[in-house]
C-alpha cells in the first residue's frame, strides 16, 4: 500500500483572490487507482483546488503534482494525465452528442475517434440521442455527456467537480455507477461534493475542506472512529423519501427521457 | 509541436465553422445592414450625391464592403465570448492541445464567414448595376486587402470577446467600426467636408482602404494609397494581436 507514488500530491497549497483568502495550506495525497472525495460546503474552496490541479489556475504558493508532474512547471504533461469535468457542464450546445465526443477524441489524438465516440455513447445510454444537438438534452443527459467527454483517451486521473449537484436522484445514481466503473478500471478519481452520502458511497478516502484547510483526512472507517463508539438503539425504519421517489417513478423516467 | 498546432487548429476551426453553418442567420444578419445602407444610399440619397463617377454604386461599394467586415467580426467576438461563458473554453484549456489553437480557430472562422458575407454583398451590388472591368489580378488584390483588413479587425474582436463582461458589450463594440466609414471617403467626397472633419476623414484608415479598392475596381493606378492602406492594416493587426495575446494570458494560466 505504501510503495506506489501518489497519483496526486498537494503540499501547502495557498491561494487568494485579492483579499479573499481561499486556501491557506492545503495538504493531501491520492493513491493511484483510488477514489478520493473532497468534501466541503459552498465556498469552501473545492473548485479552486480542482482548477489548480487541472492547470487552470496558478497557486500562490505550495506545490501540487499530478502523476508526478508539477502543475506549474510541467503543465503540458499534467494535461496529458488529467481530465476535468467542471462544476458546470462544458459541452458544445450547437454540436450533437456524437460530434462533441468526436471533437474531444480528435483533440486528444486517439486513433479511432468515431469508434471511441460510439463506445462512450453506448456506455452512457446516449446512443438514441447521439445525433441530436446537446442543447436539446436534459440536465442528466448533459452531465452524462460531459463525463463521457472527460473519459475520452482513458486519462489516468479524472477530476469531477460536484458531478451530481442539480441532478435528480436517478441521474445521480447513474453518475455514481459511472464513477464506480471508472474506478474499477484502475483510473484515479478525485471528486468534490457537498453530499456526505455521496462521499460515503463512492470514496476510498475522504478529506474535509473547511476554512481553507483540510481538517479531516482518512478512510470512512477512520473517520467513524473520530466519533464516540456507536450504541445500539432500536428505531422503526421508515423508507426515505428518496426510496419512495425511486419506487414510484421506477424506470418510466428513463424511457420517457429516451423517447423525448 | 507545430504539427500538433496545425492539427488542433484544423479540428477547432471545423468546429466553429459548424457553428456558422448551423446558424446561417448570422450570415444574413451580417449582410443585411450593409445591403440596407447600399439600397438607401443608391436609391434615396444617391441622386443628390456628386462623386464624379458614372454610377454611384461603383463609388459606394468599397465602403459597403468595409461595413460588411465590421459587422461580421462582431459575431467572432460573440462566438468567443460564448465559448468562455459556457465552460467549453476551460475544457479546451485543461486538455493537451496547442495553446493558441483555440484563438486561431476563431480567427480563421471569422475570415471564412466574412468572405462569404462579402461575396453575398458583391452579388447584390452586381444586381444593382455595379460593374467593374478589373482583371483577375486587381480582384485578387481587392480580396487580399479585405482579408488583411478582416484579420486585423478580427484580432480586435478577439480582445473584446476575451475581456467582455456581458453579451451587450460584445455587440456594442462594432458600432463605432461600422460608423467609421461614414466619416471617410466611402459615401461622399471628403473635399466638401468642413476642415477638422475633413482632416480626420482623410487621415483615418478607412479612407485609404476604400480609395485603394475603388481604384482597383476602376482600373486606375493605385498610387501611394495602397501602401498607406497596407500600413494601416498591418499596424492595426500587430497592435490588436499583441493586446489580444495579453488579454488571453490574463484569462489563462
Ligand atoms: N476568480 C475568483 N475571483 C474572486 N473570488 C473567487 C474566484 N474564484 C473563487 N473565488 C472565491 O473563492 C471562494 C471559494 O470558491 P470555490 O469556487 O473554490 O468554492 P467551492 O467549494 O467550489 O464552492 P461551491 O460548493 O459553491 O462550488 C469563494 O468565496 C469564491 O467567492
Ligand atoms: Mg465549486
Amino acid at each position: 500500500m505504501t510503495a506506489a507514488a501518489p497519483a496526486i500530491a498537494v503540499r501547502g497549497l495557498r491561494k487568494s483572490f485579492g483579499d479573499v483568502d481561499v486556501l491557506h495550506g492545503v495538504d493531501f495525497e491520492v493513491e493511484p487507482g483510488r477514489v478520493f472525495a473532497l468534501l466541503g460546503s459552498n465556498g469552501a474552496g473545492k473548485t479552486t483546488v480542482v482548477r489548480i490541479l487541472a492547470t487552470l489556475l496558478r497557486p500562490d504558493s505550495g506545490t501540487a503534482t499530478v502523476d508526478g508532474f508539477d502543475v506549474v512547471d510541467r503543465a503540458a504533461d499534467v494535461r496529458e494525465s488529467i481530465s476535468l469535468t467542471g462544476q458546470f457542464a462544458a459541452v458544445d450546445e450547437i454540436l450533437t452528442g456524437r460530434e462533441n465526443l468526436v471533437l474531444v477524441a480528435r483533440l486528444r489524438h486517439v486513433t479511432d475517434p468515431a469508434g471511441v465516440a460510439a463506445d462512450l455513447l453506448a456506455r452512457f445510454d446516449l446512443t438514441d440521442a447521439a445525433d441530436r444537438r446537446a442543447s436539446t438534452y436534459s440536465g442528466g443527459m448533459r452531465r452524462r455527456l460531459d463525463i463521457a467527454m472527460s473519459l475520452v483517451g482513458d486519462p489516468r486521473v479524472i477530476v469531477l467537480d460536484e458531478p451530481t449537484t442539480g441532478l435528480d436522484p436517478q441521474a445521480r445514481l447513474e453518475v455514481w455507477r459511472t464513477v464506480r466503473e471508472v474506478a474499477a478500471g484502475g483510473t484515479t478519481v478525485v471528486l468534490t461534493t457537498q453530499y456526505l452520502d455521496e462521499a460515503e458511497q463512492l470514496a476510498d478516502r475522504i478529506a474535509i475542506l473547511h476554512r481553507g484547510r483540510i481538517i479531516v483526512d482518512g478512510t470512512l472507517a477512520e473517520l467513524r472512529r473520530l466519533l464516540p463508539p456507536a450504541t445500539v438503539e432500536y428505531v422503526e425504519r421508515q423508507p426515505t423519501l428518496e426510496e419512495i421517489f425511486l419506487a414510484v417513478v421506477g424506470d418510466a423516467r428513463a424511457e420517457g427521457e429516451a423517447s423525448r | 509541436m507545430s504539427t500538433r498546432f496545425l492539427a488542433d487548429t484544423a479540428v477547432l476551426t471545423g468546429r466553429s465553422l459548424r457553428h456558422v453553418t448551423r446558424s446561417p442567420d448570422t450570415i444574413v444578419t451580417t449582410t443585411i445592414m450593409p445591403i440596407a445602407f447600399m439600397l438607401l444610399f443608391v436609391y434615396v440619397f444617391g441622386g443628390s450625391i456628386r462623386t464624379g463617377s458614372d454610377a454611384y454604386v461603383d463609388y459606394l461599394l468599397p465602403g459597403i464592403l468595409i461595413i460588411t467586415v465590421a459587422s461580421g467580426i462582431s459575431y467572432t467576438a460573440f462566438r468567443l465570448f460564448t465559448d468562455l461563458s459556457s465552460g467549453i473554453f476551460e475544457r479546451f484549456q485543461s486538455m493537451p492541445i496547442a495553446r493558441s489553437a483555440v484563438l486561431w480557430a476563431h480567427v480563421l472562422t471569422s475570415v471564412v464567414a466574412c468572405l462569404v458575407s462579402l461575396a453575398v454583398v458583391v452579388l447584390v451590388a452586381l444586381l444593382m448595376g455595379f460593374r467593374s472591368g478589373a482583371g483577375p489580378l486587381a480582384w485578387l488584390a481587392v480580396v487580399g486587402i479585405l482579408v488583411l483588413f478582416t484579420v486585423a479587425l478580427t484580432w480586435i474582436a478577439v480582445i473584446v470577446g476575451l475581456s467582455a463582461k456581458s453579451v451587450d458589450g460584445v455587440s456594442a463594440f462594432s458600432y463605432p467600426l461600422i460608423l467609421l466609414p461614414f466619416v471617410s471617403s466611402a459615401f461622399v467626397l471628403t473635399a466638401a467636408m468642413p476642415g477638422p472633419v475633413r482632416a480626420f476623414a482623410e487621415n483615418q484608415p478607412v479612407t485609404s482602404i476604400v480609395d485603394t479598392i475603388r481604384r482597383l475596381f476602376g482600373q486606375q493606378p493605385a498610387g501611394t494609397d495602397i501602401w498607406v492602406a497596407l500600413a494601416w492594416c498591418a499596424g492595426i493587426l500587430v497592435v490588436a494581436y499583441v493586446l489580444a495575446l495579453a488579454a488571453y494570458r490574463r484569462r489563462t494560466v
